[in-house]
Order: structure tokens, then C-alpha cells, then sequence
């Protein structure tokens, strides 16, 4: 099985799963930062509480989380195909991914938000900080190591959803498992492909742990 | 003078599950510049919701706050915070940024401020200084005990540049040694800077040790205020004797007529004997009458104690004395 054309494709297969994971992670942060941010500002103990705003996002937020990927893919191909120009490849795959990854981030930030202790929030504002100050001086510095934790998991989970896009042609190395262990019973390439995603979460996770801990001063 | 802080009919009232809960009401006091002012009460007494209300971290339900003369519920939110920025605070917790170093913690008020980075560093190690804390600048938080860590939020409350501190229970969550050494700083603070403090706390050795005023808070109503001696001297109401004699919250009235006189000669002298007889018999007695005069050269004491009802107890007192070699006599009808 060792040929260079399958090498080739596992290689290739690799990259397109990388390529997809990482620029969905970034898009779903862009989405899911200030999401997660707008849900732990406006909570009814949030420094800004609204009511509305909270409800209207928590709603969204609930909708997306509740769909399985697998169907999400699937329900939005018309406007993949229209943003992206065509519904399968890795490029394509990206669109769902961030769909769905933007909620699952805004939650993880939202729960990461509310962990940084009140009393330092309120020091702040007795030192006449605004909002914006707090958000980005006491919010998201102070919560920092648990955002990233958060960024570990979410590239893990993303990582995973890719996979799951080679059921409609999606690319990467999801897509080579189901072609050649699925429809060809070619079993030793979907294991090898295996193998690559558990290296990989694996590489994924010990780097993320070990850079959050790096930098949080609180040890 | 007008007063720097003034509070008139302050009210706050919160939403619970069960109905609306009043934690302060129908407050009003004045604070004068460069005092030390203390808030005293029971937990629970609103002394930490009256404190934000202060600086209207807690907005009040009713009433006025004003600080230098303007009203502080009336200024629009820009004001409010440019306002807070001269009204610095301390917690029970330091409620420092974990994740900055302490040179880091000072500069931020600064930051907030919008102050050159280096003439923010420059101020926030000479503050640093002033606290004693000037090698620990690159150090975090959690590497402080937390007598340090309430000192770097001491100099990052300074590096405001404050005209009005507030503690809230600030020395609470220290031992009591550290607690004098951070009492002793704010003392060197109200002198230096003329920075007039309210110092909000639940133990009268606080009061007694730095404040020039107190207020005395009770189930979220004024009790009473004035200057520490004369609360001391003369507490008017049953929330301020508590507070002020807390040591002897237990007082055993003594009702026996059964009195005697002992005399210690100056060999006794060395032992403590009515705290031994206190221990040995587990009761109090009371000292009605004591003295030393010189026979013959030689210290004597007299005192004459009231012994409890109990006779069982009185004769056991009485056999202590004995054995101990010191003559006991009873008395009766003694008058002062």
C-alpha cells in the first residue's frame, strides 16, 4: 500500500485537514470572540447588562449548537455554493465549519469570561475604568489561560467536524478514510488515516496545555 | 468647610427571591477632609453595600451622594468615572490582576488614566518604594503573602493620585500582626498625602487603632457617629456597647453577699493568684476592693472579692487561699 501515490495523498490529505481546521478556527474566532464576549458583558451579572441582546445571542447561540454538524453541512450548501462557488473540497468545507464553530466558541469564551473574579472587575471600575477597558484590559487578559485551554478544545472538536465533511466530498484526510475505507474496503488506509488525526490531536492538545501554562501567572 | 464626603438619605434596597431586602437605610453622615473615618458594624450590617455606594459601584435605591460638593448619582457616566479615579479603593482580597507583575498592577490606574508607559513605570516604582515593595516589581501576585499583595494594592490605589481612600474590610483577611503594619501604613498615607479615608470593618481594634470618626452601622441603620473617644467614653446604644466591650460579651452579674478579704504578703506576689483560682474553679469572682500599702517595709496587698453564690464553689476558694498561706477572712457588710 506504501506507494508513492498514496503517500502523496495522505500527505496531501494532511494538509487540506490542517488548512481547513486552522482557518476555521481563526473565522470562528472572529465570530465566536465577540459573540462570547457580547454574552458574559450583557448577562444579568455581566459589567453591562441587556436583556435583549443576551437572549437574541443565547437563542442563536442554542440554535446553531443544536443542529448535528453532519445535517448543518448539509442545510447550508446553497450558501457555501454561493459564497464559495461550489459545495465540496476543503475551501468549501470551511463555510459549515465556521458556522458551526462560531457559537461553539462564543460559549467557551462566555463560560472563560466568567471565571475572572468579580472583585478584580469591580477594582477596576473603582479605578473609573470603562467598559471597553475592562473588557480588554481585565476580561480578556485575566481569563487569558482558560481562553486558550478553550482554543485547544476548539481546534480539537474543528478538527474532528472536518473529518466528518469527506462524507460529501469535503477533502482532507475525513475524506480518504470514508473513500478508500468506506466505499473501497480498503481498511489499512482508513487505520493510517486514523493514526494521522490521533497524532495530530495529540500534538494539538500537549502544545496547548503546555503554552497556557506557560503563561499563566498564577503558579 | 464643606465637607468632602456628604450622604443624605441613602437608601439601597436589593431584589431577593423572597420580597425586597433593605440593606441601608435613611443614612446621613458627613465626612471632613483628612479624617479617617470608620464604618463599624456586624456582618451583614450594609457596611460594604454603604461603601459602594460611596463610589456608586452600588447605585443607590434613594438619597445623594456627594463628593467635593457635586452629586455623584446626578453625574452622567463619563463624569462618574473620571470622579472615581480620585475616590481609591481596597479590598479584603487585594483583587490584584493575576496575571500582570505587581510594577504592572500599580501602572494600571495610570493606564486608565491615559499616562505616558514611562512616566507611569517611573511614578509606579517610587510608589513601590513608598510601600516597601520596590524588589518585588517583576514578582505576580501569587507569589506575595498577603500582607504584600495589599500593599501593592495600596500603591496601585495611590498611583491614582486619590483624594478619598476606601477600605473595605481591608486588614480582614490578614493576621493581626500584618494588620498593624498595614494600619500603620494607612496612618503614613492620611498624613503625607492629606488622602482622607473611610475604613469599613467589622473589628473595633481597627477603629481604635487608626480612625478619627466612626460611624456605627446596625442592621443597615445609622446607629450613631462622633469621634472614637467618645464612643468609647460613652456608647449611646446597645450595638455600640457590644461593639466596644466585645471582649466581655458573657457578663456573669453577681448577686452573692458572701465577700472576703485577702492579704497577699510579697511572696505570693509572683504568682498570679486570682487568675490561678479563675482557672482552678472555672467561675468568676469579683474584685471589689483592692490595695497595696507598706508594713514594715514589706509590699502587702489587700483585696476583698465577692464570691459566687454557689457554696460548694466559695469554700473551694476559700481552701485555695488557704493552702496557698494567705489569711482569708470574711466579711460582711463591706461598703466601699
Amino acid at each position: 500500500m506504501w506507494s508513492s501515490t498514496v503517500i502523496h495523498m495522505l500527505l496531501e490529505g494532511t494538509g487540506a485537514t490542517l488548512y481547513m481546521t486552522l482557518v476555521s478556527t481563526f473565522f470562528g474566532y472572529v465570530i465566536g470572540l465577540p459573540m462570547g464576549t457580547l454574552l458574559a458583558v450583557t448577562d444579568k451579572d455581566g459589567i453591562r447588562p441587556n436583556a435583549v441582546i443576551y437572549k437574541i445571542l443565547d437563542v442563536i447561540a442554542n440554535i446553531v449548537r443544536s443542529i448535528p454538524f453532519l445535517i448543518l453541512l448539509i442545510l447550508v450548501i446553497p450558501f457555501t455554493r454561493f459564497l464559495v462557488g461550489k459545495s465540496y473540497g476543503s475551501t468549501a468545507t470551511i463555510v459549515p465549519l465556521v458556522l458551526a464553530a462560531g457559537p461553539f466558541i462564543a460559549r467557551m469564551v462566555e463560560s472563560s469570561l466568567k471565571e475572572v473574579d468579580k472583585g478584580v472587575i469591580e477594582a477596576a471600575q473603582s479605578m473609573g475604568a470603562g467598559t471597553f477597558t475592562i473588557i480588554w484590559k481585565v476580561l480578556l487578559a485575566e481569563a487569558r489561560t482558560s481562553l486558550l485551554v478553550g482554543l485547544t478544545i476548539t481546534i480539537g472538536t474543528i478538527l474532528g467536524y472536518s473529518a466528518m465533511a469527506g462524507v460529501v466530498g469535503g477533502g482532507g484526510l475525513g475524506d480518504i478514510a470514508i473513500r478508500y475505507g468506506y466505499y473501497r474496503y480498503q481498511t489499512d488506509i482508513m487505520l493510517v488515516t486514523i493514526v494521522i488525526l490521533v497524532l495530530l490531536v495529540q500534538i494539538l492538545q500537549v502544545v496547548g496545555m503546555l503554552i497556557s501554562r506557560k503563561l499563566d501567572r498564577r503558579l | 468647610m464643606e465637607p468632602i464626603i456628604r450622604v443624605e438619605h441613602l437608601y439601597k434596597t436589593f431584589q431577593a427571591k423572597n420580597g425586597q431586602v433593605e440593606a441601608i437605610k435613611d443614612i446621613n453622615f458627613e465626612i471632613q477632609k483628612g479624617d479617617i473615618f470608620g464604618i463599624i458594624g456586624l456582618s451583614g450590617a450594609g457596611k460594604s453595600t454603604l461603601v459602594r455606594c460611596l463610589n456608586l459601584l452600588e447605585r443607590p435605591s434613594g438619597g445623594a451622594v456627594y463628593v467635593n460638593g457635586s452629586n455623584l448619582t446626578e453625574l452622567p457616566e463619563k463624569e462618574l468615572r473620571r470622579t472615581r479615579q480620585k475616590i481609591g479603593m481596597i479590598f479584603q482580597h487585594f483583587n490584584l490582576l493575576m496575571q500582570r507583575n505587581v510594577l504592572d498592577n500599580v501602572c494600571f490606574p495610570m493606564e486608565i488614566a491615559g499616562i505616558k508607559k514611562s512616566v507611569a513605570r517611573k511614578r509606579a516604582l517610587e510608589l513601590l518604594e513608598t510601600v516597601g515593595l520596590r524588589e518585588k516589581a517583576k514578582a505576580y501576585p501569587a507569589q506575595l503573602s498577603g500582607g504584600q499583595k495589599q500593599r501593592v494594592a495600596i500603591a496601585r490605589v495611590l498611583a491614582g493620585n486619590p483624594e478619598i481612600l476606601l477600605c473595605d474590610e481591608a486588614t480582614s483577611a490578614l493576621d493581626p500582626q500584618t494588620t498593624k503594619s498595614i494600619l500603620g501604613l494607612l496612618k503614613e498615607i492620611n498624613e503625607k498625602y492629606h488622602i482622607t479615608i473611610v475604613v469599613i470593618t467589622h473589628e473595633m481594634a481597627v477603629v481604635q487603632e487608626i480612625c478619627s470618626h466612626v460611624a456605627v452601622l446596625d442592621h443597615g441603620v445609622l446607629a450613631e457617629t462622633g469621634t472614637v473617644e467618645e464612643l468609647f467614653r460613652s456608647p449611646q446604644t446597645e450595638i455600640a456597647r457590644q461593639l466596644v466591650f466585645s471582649g466581655s460579651a458573657h457578663i456573669t452579674h453577681m448577686k452573692s453577699d458572701r465577700m472576703v478579704r485577702v492579704v497577699f504578703d510579697g511572696n505570693s506576689a509572683f504568682e498570679p493568684m486570682i487568675g490561678n483560682i479563675i482557672l482552678e474553679c472555672k467561675t468568676p469572682v469579683n474584685i471589689l476592693y483592692a490595695n497595696t500599702q507598706t508594713v514594715h517595709g514589706n509590699a502587702e496587698g489587700e483585696m476583698i472579692l465577692q464570691l459566687p453564690e454557689d457554696t460548694e464553689t466559695a469554700e473551694k476558694i476559700i481552701r485555695y487561699f488557704r493552702e496557698k498561706g494567705l489569711s482569708v477572712e470574711e466579711v460582711r457588710d463591706y461598703v466601699e
